[in-house]
C-alpha cells in the first residue's frame, strides 16, 4: 500500500509552517467573510478586519517567536 | 502597456521562481557532483514531466470553478503562502532564526548522499534521482501555484509563466556554468519581497472574492504591498533591537 502521509505533509507544508499563524489567518478571513456576507454594504468593516487582522497576526506571531 | 496588476504579477512570479529554482538547483547540483549528471538530470526531468502533467490536468478544471470561489480559495492560499515566507524572512533578518545558506544546504545534501552511498551502494543512483525528482517537483509546485495564483482572472497567464520559466532557466544556466550553488544571491531579501507581494495579492483576491470593491481597484495592491513592507521592516527593526538587548544582558 502506498504511504501518502509524507507527500501530503510536504504538500501542506508548502502553505502551513507555523500552525498558530495559519489558524489565525484562517480565523481572520472567516470573520471578514461572515461580516461581508451579513453586512455587504459595510465593505469598509470587512476590508478593515481582513487588512488589519492579517497585519496584526503577523506582528503578533513574529513578536512571540523564540530564538533558535 | 503593461497594467499595474500584470507588472506586479510578473515581478512576483519572477522573484519567487528565482528563489525556488535556486533551492531546487542546489540539490540537483549536489546529486550531480556526488553521483554524476545522469541520475541528477533523470530525476529532475521526471519531476518536470510530473509537474507538466499536473498543470495540464488541473489547468482546465480552474475554468469551471466560479470566479468568486476561485478568488477566495487562491486568496487564502496566497495569504498562507506569502505570510509564511514573510514571517520566516522577518525572523531571519532579525537574527531570531538562522539565515538559509545554499552553501550549507549543498554541503548537507552531498554529505547525506555520501552516507547513503556507504549504506546502499547499488541503490544509490535510484536514491540520487529520487532526491532531484522530489526537489524539482516540490519547488516546481510552488512556482506553478504562484504563477496560477497571481495571474488568475487577469488574462496574464502566458507572460507570468514566461517570467517564471525565464527565472528558472537563468538559475539553471548560471548553476551549470558556475558548477556550484548560487550562494551569493540575497535569498532572504528575495523571500521578503516575494512574501510581501504574495500577501498583498492574497489580501486583494480574498477581499474581491467576498465582494469587497477595493478603493482604487488594482491600485489597492500597491497600498497593501506598502503596508506589508512597512510592517515587515518595522518588525525586523523592533525584533533586532530585542535580540541585541537580550544578547547584551
Amino acid at each position: 500500500m502506498i504511504n501518502w502521509t509524507a507527500p501530503l505533509r510536504e504538500l501542506v507544508g508548502l502553505f502551513v509552517e507555523d500552525g498558530p499563524l495559519a489558524l489565525a489567518i484562517i480565523a481572520i478571513v472567516a470573520l471578514a467573510g461572515i461580516v461581508a456576507a451579513l453586512a455587504p454594504s459595510a465593505w469598509w468593516l470587512s476590508s478593515s478586519i481582513l487588512l488589519f487582522g492579517c497585519l496584526g497576526v503577523l506582528v503578533l506571531n513574529v513578536a512571540m517567536a523564540k530564538r533558535t | 502597456m503593461i497594467s499595474l496588476h500584470a507588472g506586479s504579477a510578473l515581478t512576483a512570479a519572477f522573484l519567487a521562481s528565482l528563489v525556488e529554482a535556486i533551492e531546487a538547483m542546489t540539490i540537483v547540483l549536489a546529486v550531480a557532483i556526488v553521483r554524476g549528471w545522469r541520475p541528477a538530470s533523470l530525476g529532475a526531468t521526471a519531476g518536470l514531466v510530473v509537474l507538466a502533467l499536473i498543470v495540464v490536468a488541473l489547468g482546465p478544471l480552474l475554468d469551471r470553478v466560479p470566479l468568486n470561489v476561485l478568488q477566495i480559495a487562491i486568496g487564502i492560499l496566497l495569504l498562507l503562502f506569502g505570510m509564511r515566507w514573510l514571517r520566516k524572512a522577518i525572523l531571519r533578518a532579525a537574527g531570531i532564526i538562522p539565515l538559509h545558506d545554499e552553501t550549507i544546504a549543498f554541503a548537507h545534501e552531498t554529505e547525506e548522499l555520501r552516507e547513503q552511498a556507504l549504506r546502499h551502494e547499488q541503490r544509490l543512483d535510484w536514491l540520487a534521482g529520487l532526491a532531484t525528482f522530489k526537489a524539482v517537483l516540490l519547488e516546481g509546485l510552488e512556482v506553478v501555484f504562484i504563477v496560477i495564483a497571481v495571474s488568475a482572472g487577469h488574462d496574464v497567464l502566458f507572460p507570468v509563466s514566461a517570467a517564471a520559466v525565464a527565472a528558472c532557466l537563468l538559475v539553471a544556466l548560471s548553476s551549470i556554468v558556475l558548477h556550484r550553488p548560487l550562494a551569493r544571491v540575497p535569498e532572504n531579501a528575495l523571500k521578503f519581497a516575494v512574501g510581501v507581494m504574495l500577501s498583498a495579492f492574497g489580501l486583494f483576491w480574498t477581499g474581491e472574492g467576498f465582494g469587497i470593491d477595493w478603493p482604487g481597484a488594482d491600485l489597492a495592491i500597491l497600498v497593501f504591498i506598502a503596508l506589508f513592507l512597512g510592517t515587515g521592516l518595522a518588525s525586523v527593526v523592533l525584533l533586532s533591537r530585542r535580540t541585541a538587548t537580550a544578547g547584551a544582558s
